[in-house]
């Protein structure tokens, strides 16, 4: 059994899991499934600077913060005691396409040629972290949401504005990832 | 559906582009709350182990060369409408027995703009934002900073909202 959930487990089991979360959520207490308003309510909670959208009783959604913790324990019990040792496989096409890129690295989920604290204080450190989640946590709220709050509690929901915000979030995928990140791993 | 009608300003400021803004008449002690962290593990669990938190894997999504991610957001939609179809078919209580509420979301240009400069971080971090909280359980230790910069993004949000188009 433990064999079996240190493989990787199939697109159908985490789809089922990752949408029976929708009606959990719902039944334990009415919650709405949504990840990034965790990080309005860190602002709320934090430095609310009386940015009136900031300024609203952030202890009411407290349990959206206790959910996300639950999220970074899960990441850690995955990681410590249910850990694939073999190699990521990575699509033949993509991988071939990363190692022009500069990527040699295919061990782990993530490239440490990225994602390593070495890289940190560098510009290409920069662009990944410091860039890349500021444009994360910005467009998700701009957005009204993100993968979790549209793409799945939305569209479960049939909300149109969500398909509108999940095409967008595709869109701005397609062009970065096909557009911007070859760009940026000329520059490093 | 209902739609919520309050003259609560606070409630109303909660209300603005957030996913869940939910009265509960109800007080819990604190540690009702853990069973959120019990559904949240379930989840980052599967988020590991599914290699949702893989940066390799948001490429391929975006390079069409796997339909990994695709089978997973697809799943999970489809099982989820499901779920809420019949929540409302049924009239489904939670388990304190209050009434399951589900608002209607409002069209605003924000879901094109802040949409595409979503995805254009996603493609580069690799992560949408539960699976940066997940990134830095599995160890991750630098993701910290692309989290931080996520909450400074939705920060500078805040301070700008009124000056952007909506």
């Amino acid at each position: 059994m433990l064999e079996l959930l240190k493989q990787p487990w199939h697109w159908a089991v985490a789809g089922i899991i990752i949408g029976l979360t929708v009606p959990t959520l719902l039944i334990l207490g009415n919650k709405k499934f949504g990840i990034s308003s965790s990080m309005r309510h860190i602002c709320a909670a934090c430095m609310p600077a009386n940015i009136p959208f900031f300024k609203y009783d952030w202890k009411k959604e407290v349990w959206n913060l206790f959910f996300v913790a639950g999220v970074l324990i899960g990441g850690f019990i995955a990681s410590t005691f249910l850990s694939n040792p073999e190699p990521i496989q990575v699509a033949q096409a993509t991988k071939e396409r990363l190692i022009e890129w500069g990527i040699q690295d295919f061990q782990s989920l993530l490239p440490t040629e990225i994602f390593s604290i070495n890289s940190l204080l560098t510009l290409k450190g920069f662009i990944f972290f410091v860039v890349g989640g500021f444009l994360v946590g910005f467009g998700a709220r701009y957005g009204g949401g993100c993968t979790s709050g549209h793409a799945i509690m939305g569209l479960s929901n049939l909300q149109l504005p969500s398909l509108v915000a999940t095409i967008s979030f595709m869109l701005g995928g397609f062009f970065s990832a096909n557009v911007i990140l070859p760009l940026l791993f000329k520059l490093f | 559906m209902a739609t919520i009608q309050t003259q609560d300003p606070q409630i109303d400021v909660r209300h603005q582009d957030a996913m869940c803004t939910n009265e509960s008449q109800l007080k819990h002690p604190w540690w009702h709350n853990l069973k959120y962290t019990l559904v949240g593990i379930i989840f980052g669990i599967t988020f590991v182990k599914a290699e949702i938190i893989s940066w390799y894997r948001i490429q391929e999504m975006f390079q069409l060369t796997s339909f990994h991610m695709y089978g997973v957001i697809g799943t999970a939609v489809v099982v989820g409408a499901i779920s809420v179809f019949f929540i409302k078919k049924t009239r489904a209580k939670t388990i304190y027995g209050e009434p399951i509420t589900l608002d209607d979301k409002k069209f605003n240009k924000g879901q094109i703009f802040g949409g595409l400069i979503f995805g254009l971080g996603w493609a580069i971090t690799g992560a949408c934002p539960g699976p940066l909280y997940a990134q830095i359980g599995a160890g991750f230790g630098v993701v910290f900073v692309t989290l931080l910069s996520a909450i400074l993004g939705t920060w500078v949000y805040g301070y700008f909202r009124e000056k952007l188009p909506h």
